[in-house]
């Protein structure tokens, strides 16, 4: 009851407020910080220290936790979304990349590269609640929404392995195309969308039956770009089910899909090895980081279109809004 | 083995079970024949014991990961073998009924072994980088991970052709080994468009390679043996046997860079290598080894790998169908080198990235930009299909 009420909190602000302003957290891989831009004016408003290879990014449902896997000090950092002033850390494992916050904020699950382990970690006593071992080189996380699966993308196993969040126990695991790098759930939990990296695919695996199962692979094709650099890694799906966008890292595009056929309908120009992806609450602008190009692109959802790009620090590489 | 893929098909029917309890076992192993030869120029450059074994062990521990949730066991066997011995040892393998053998010898010693494996057995070359067993002499029952000599020359020449460095001073070695590398690089430089503007070759004549304050000698040697060539931007050193080549950058009568065997040196695989998440790769190395991952290990992981990926993929663990799998187009590998790595079905050889590295970072990475082919710039790297004179692969 509690879990879902955290939920629908944001969008029933939202609607009460579109116009609102947000801050969009940005970490920059390369010089060490973390970029803040305002979502309505996207101009540059902080940069500050956040440790060393700061690369995944997520924030507390409240807002009120900014939390970076900082990957050379093998600690997740805790910031105040308001001060940019450090709180704590939390114990990661060594070399954290991605992790995937609990909807109701609690706990995070973090995947740690070198020990094969997604480590379940208590936000507030701050403790490691259980280790779970999955494949070799876990990169992505992502929470189901009814919070009772956790998915691991392993890189060199090449699978997602589906953790049932009571027991920590590996339930399924679902065979996908070379390196999977990123996980992401449609609103409705029905389905599940796998990129993977050097294979060039993204994994469209079906929930609704009693066992997962792929449905389709989506490929992608541009013209006049080689097909080895369609390299997909984030993965954002729209809560109203209609579309998804992959970013296709080295071929600065970002694919537009339609989530009710899984066709590709177009692709974006954006900066250069396009990373990971942010909507703003309301979905109305999807937030693409350019790690070569060392800005963000900011995509207008409706129109599926490019509106602008806003130079950020030295390659960034993850982004969260904060919730309204 | 025989019920073997009836279980895997049960298995993939059930599409990804949790937890099976294992199935079956996919037993490899690791031949590494190892040629007598003197101390290296450089003490850093002395060969560990575990020499590529390292690398298969780590390939084969990712195999038994991934084999955990597959229902697959893998084990490795490895064993060290002088050249004499080579041809019992493998026997002996063969006769243990191990199929999947990986082998990492010089390309005369391969080329025995193949002859004497049959078409049940399967060859991984972790090793030669013979041009001869990728073209009129390949074998149908050899696949290549190791990159061949055409392959790191044309990742060099192809750099240098960027850096607009076109006129170059081919040095050789007298060794044959170093004929044929020197072969490769006058090939690459036609098929570029760079120019050799003279070739010298420097003779190897014995004695010691190490001697107390034997740089005295070297600083004086060196500059007089490189004087007087014709105008050139870049050293090419060919020198597999490794007699001459680290002592010529900094002591060349002209400052001209070094490229080759020495300087910037064109590898399948270097310890300082960080991109594309190679960076827990070369950690996890470190930790299984605890030292610094060699060309070889990289080589013998990436036959491991192959291994793994033919028989997750295909369900099936024997020979014929893990060569199949490995060489149809449905096959394809992440080995931290930015793009997936094939097979070219016409000659077993695998394609990959040539990093160039100056021994301290990677400096740069082959295929280099605005190279293009019609398939995969991969394949500007070595000899391609309508060259070759490969015919066991159907080609």
């Amino acid at each position: 009851m509690l879990r879902s009420a955290l939920v629908l909190l944001p969008a029933v602000l939202m609607f009460a407020d579109p116009a609102a302003a947000n801050k969009v957290f940005v970490t920059n891989e390369r010089s060490n910080n973390v970029t803040v831009l305002d979502s309505e004016s996207w101009e540059v408003i902080a940069t500050f220290p956040a440790g060393n290879r700061p690369r995944g990014i997520t924030i507390s449902p409240d807002g009120k936790e900014l939390y970076v896997c900082a990957s050379d000090d093998d600690t997740v950092r805790v910031f105040d979304p308001e001060t940019y002033k450090e709180l704590h850390t939390l114990p990661s494992g060594p070399d954290p990349e991605l992790f995937a916050l609990d909807p109701s904020g609690n706990p995070l699950y973090v995947a740690n590269e070198d020990d094969n382990l997604v480590t379940v970690v208590d936000v507030k006593t701050r403790q490691v609640l259980a280790e779970v071992p999955v494949g070799v080189e876990p990169e992505g996380v992502a929470v189901s929404p009814d919070a009772k699966t956790i998915i691991n993308t392993s890189e060199t196993t090449n699978m997602a392995h589906f953790i049932d969040a009571s027991t920590y126990q590996i339930v399924h695991n679902v065979r996908v195309d070379q390196r999977p790098r990123y996980a992401e759930f449609t609103a409705d939990g029905k389905k599940l969308y796998v990129s993977s990296e050097i294979g060039g695919t993204v994994s469209v695996i079906d929930l609704t039956a009693p066992e997962p199962a792929i449905a389709k692979k989506i490929g992608f094709a541009v013209p006049g770009i080689l097909p080895e650099w369609l390299q997909p890694v984030g993965v954002k799906a729209t809560r109203d089910g209609s579309r998804v966008f992959v970013a296709l890292g080295p071929a600065n595009r970002v694919a537009v899909i339609d989530a009710a056929t899984d066709e590709v309908l177009d692709y974006l120009l954006v900066g250069q090895r396009v990373w990971q992806m942010a909507f703003t609450p309301g979905e109305e602008f999807l937030i693409t980081t350019n790690g070569n190009s060392n800005d963000v692109s900011i995509v207008d959802v409706k129109e599926e279109t490019v509106i602008r790009s806003v130079q950020v620090g030295e390659q960034p590489w993850g982004v969260v809004v904060a919730p309204n | 083995m025989p019920n073997l893929s009836l279980v895997l098909a049960a298995f993939c029917m059930a599409m990804l079970v949790s937890l099976p309890s294992r199935a079956a076992e996919v037993r490899t192993a690791i031949l590494r024949v190892d040629r007598v030869a003197g101390p290296p120029i450089s003490r850093l450059d002395a060969p560990p014991a575990d020499l590529g074994f390292a690398g298969g062990m780590l390939g084969n521990e990712d195999n038994r990961t991934t084999g955990a949730f597959t229902g697959m066991g893998y084990t490795l066997k490895t064993e060290a073998v002088s050249p004499e011995n080579a041809a019992a040892a493998f026997d002996a393998l063969k006769a243990e009924g191990f199929g999947l053998i990986t082998v990492i010898a010089e390309g005369d010693i391969l080329k025995a072994l193949s002859d004497r494996a049959g078409p049940d057995v399967l060859l991984l070359n972790a090793g030669a980088r013979d041009e001869a067993l990728r073209d009129a002499d390949c074998r149908a029952n050899v696949l290549h991970v190791a990159p061949s000599r055409s392959m790191l020359a044309d990742s060099v020449v192809q750099f240098l052709m960027w850096k607009k460095w076109s006129r170059i001073l081919l040095i050789h070695g007298s060794h044959p080994q170093d004929g044929l590398l020197a072969e490769s690089y006058r090939k690459s430089a036609t098929k570029f468009g760079a120019t050799i503007v003279e070739e010298r070759e420097f003779v190897d004549t014995g004695g010691a390679r190490r001697t107390d304050t034997g740089h005295v000698m070297v600083q004086k040697q060196i500059p007089v043996f490189t004087q007087d060539a014709e105008d050139y931007d870049v050293i090419i050193a060919a020198d597999e046997a490794g007699v001459f080549a680290p002592y010529l950058p900094y002591h060349s009568w002209e400052a001209r860079p070094v490229a080759g065997s020495s300087g910037l040196r064109p590898v399948s695989w270097h310890a300082a290598h960080e991109a594309w998440g190679a960076t827990q790769f070369q950690r996890r190395f470190e930790k299984l080894s605890g030292r610094n991952m060699r060309e070889e290990d990289y080589q013998a992981w990436l036959a491991m790998r192959v291994i793994g990926e033919a028989v997750t993929q295909s369900g099936k663990a024997d020979p014929v169908s893990v060569r199949a799998y490995a060489l149809s187009a449905d096959f394809e590998l992440a080995a931290f080198k930015g793009q997936k790595l094939t097979f070219r079905a016409w000659n077993g050889q695998l394609r990959q990235p040539i990093l160039l590295t100056d021994g301290r970072v990677t400096v740069s990475i082959s295929p280099q930009d605005g190279y293009l082919h019609q398939h995969s710039p991969l394949d500007t790297l070595g000899t391609d299909a309508p060259e070759t004179a490969c015919q066991a692969f159907g080609g």
